[in-house]
């Protein structure tokens, strides 16, 4: 099973422990974990994403056997393509998009298109909904959670579209999934390290609900503990212990 | 899952028939079901009225304090193997609040729960500090952690709030509500750091990488009590990463355990045995 959410480097509104790679590598082997897709924690605040890019792939190439680059794409940069050609060729295994970030609305064509060329290109799009609570989020950190009429739309985009959503709760999941078509709900994984678990028991509801089959698993390493989804795993009632859930190793290309 | 060592979880709430939601059973359940797989040995919980049912939740009426706080020892009662329990009261109703606290305590509680009714420092929070005090009560108090605006349905608190409250009544231990349970946890440590009546909890749905470590290396083990509040699955990684961040087996089983029965009234916890 992979980390599909994990990232290296400097968080702008606190200090994190040690967030470098080889500390990764670790915490995934203690985990249980075989690897992880990982992004540059930086890069949503910066305008241009190619510096941050060229900083993953370098801090990863020590250890690429379990260290996965899921660089930045944006899709309202000059020459997005050729730089979503180039990752790829590099070996990005998802790509990374923060439409929140970059002010982007729900229907914004950009990312419709960002959505349809990493189809086409077979990596998954990343979206993350959010970095930490909003109760703590510093007054520079202006950019809200990722909603659901921009998730809906990017799924409806076109048949080839393949999203990770990372940092999802309960609500945005359900207003998401009930929201889209069969084939739409299939074009969509989640993961659910910010998902309740007992008492409320939103993540068992979930596994009820939309199945185990649209989950995926996500720490967000190094914002929060790696062992919060491991901890909703263990406590599922005994009925839901062991869900099928889909290790995001298999959508390599 | 289950641990040899005792584990309090000094931060819980049970729902009932009348606070506005039709599984409340099954959630109440559910947190008994998760204790029993993290090996809880007590959980000390209160009820927060009629949870916006028929008052606010943080402003409950005394006629909803009450019947919170009669349910709540109806349920405690109910299972004195593994529940103590809170009084809740509301200090905006002085007497009320007073009478609730003798009455609780002759009833069985082991602590007085203060919500979001009234800014911490306020002096209307006196006469319950000092009733707790004769009683030997400690105190949970919901806290957002820095408080740098009003929100609603609360009138919040955080931890400087707090620490001048605890400094005018230092004979009553406060345990500080949910240090990840939102905002800032960075300025709560610093806030309360020379008010050692203030033990703050580990609970809230926050899983920062870094709260715990900062806590203990700025308060000390001896200050911190794991707890759970409402995600049980965050407390479950909190208990976690304590085991994996170098603590000796007496620091453990301080934040397990031992702060918790050092706090509430002697013999609250017989299941535990005595502190070494």
């Amino acid at each position: 099973m992979i980390d599909c959410a994990a990232y290296i480097g400097s968080f702008p509104f606190r200090q994190l422990p040690h967030p470098d790679p080889d500390v990764l590598v670790r915490v995934l082997a203690r985990e249980g974990l075989s690897g992880a897709w990982v992004g540059w924690l930086p890069a949503p605040w910066q305008r241009d994403p190619l510096a941050a890019n060229d900083a993953l792939f370098a801090a990863l190439d020590p250890h690429r056997q379990t260290l996965h680059p899921a660089p930045v794409v944006r899709p309202d940069w000059p020459r997005w393509e050729q730089t979503l050609r180039d990752v790829v060729d590099r070996g990005a295994r998802a790509i990374r998009a923060y439409p929140m970030h970059w002010g982007m609305g729900p229907h914004d064509q950009s990312m419709h298109r960002l959505a349809l060329a990493c189809g086409e290109a077979g990596v998954p799009l990343v979206l993350t909904v959010r970095f930490e609570d909003l109760r703590q989020r510093s007054s520079l950190d202006v950019a809200g959670d990722l909603t659901g009429p921009h998730l809906r739309a990017l799924a409806r985009a076109g048949e080839r579209v393949h999203l990770v959503v990372t940092g999802a709760g309960k609500e945005l999941l359900e207003e998401t999934h009930w929201g889209l078509t069969p084939d739409e709900q299939r074009r969509v994984h989640w993961d659910f390290a910010w998902i309740w678990g007992p008492p409320e028991d939103h993540f068992a509801h979930l596994l009820r609900t939309i199945g185990a089959e649209r989950f995926v698993y996500g720490t967000h390493w190094p914002l929060r503990l790696t062992q919060n989804s491991r901890a909703n795993l263990e406590l599922l009632p005994d009925e839901l212990r062991n869900p099928p859930i889909v290790d995001a190793a298999s959508f390599a290309r | 899952m289950s641990e040899p060592t005792p584990l309090i979880d000094a931060h819980a709430h049970f729902y009932h028939e009348e606070s506005g939601r039709a599984d409340w059973r099954r959630v109440n359940d559910a947190r008994m079901r998760a204790g029993e797989a993290m090996g809880l040995t007590y959980h000390v919980v209160s009820v927060l009225g009629s949870y916006g049912h028929r008052s606010p939740t943080y402003f409950p009426s005394p006629d909803d304090v009450t019947r919170g706080n009669d349910v709540m020892r109806g349920m405690a009662d109910a299972d004195r193997e593994r529940v103590r329990w809170y009084v809740t009261v509301n200090p905006n109703h002085t007497a009320h609040a007073l009478a609730e606290i003798e009455r609780g305590v002759a009833a069985g509680a082991v602590g007085v729960k203060l919500l979001a009714s009234r800014r911490a420092d306020d002096a209307l929070n006196d006469p319950i500090c000092q009733l707790a005090a004769e009683h030997g009560l400690p105190i949970l108090h919901h806290i957002w952690q820095h408080r740098t605006r009003e929100w609603p349905n609360q009138e919040i608190s955080d931890g400087a709030d707090l620490a001048r409250l605890a400094a005018r009544h230092p004979r009553v231990s406060f345990i500080l509500a949910h240090l990840g349970g939102g905002g800032d946890w960075a300025h709560t440590l610093p806030a309360v750091l020379d008010t050692p009546n203030i033990h703050p909890d580990l609970s809230g749905s926050g899983v920062d990488r870094g709260m715990i470590d900062a806590a203990l290396a700025t308060l000390g083990a001896r200050r911190v009590l794991w707890a759970c509040d409402l995600t049980m699955e965050t407390g479950l990684a909190k208990l976690r990463a304590l085991e994996v961040i170098g603590l000796t087996s007496d620091e453990m089983a301080d934040v397990r355990w031992r702060n918790a029965a050092r706090l509430f009234p002697a013999g609250t916890f017989p299941r535990c045995g005595a502190i070494a």
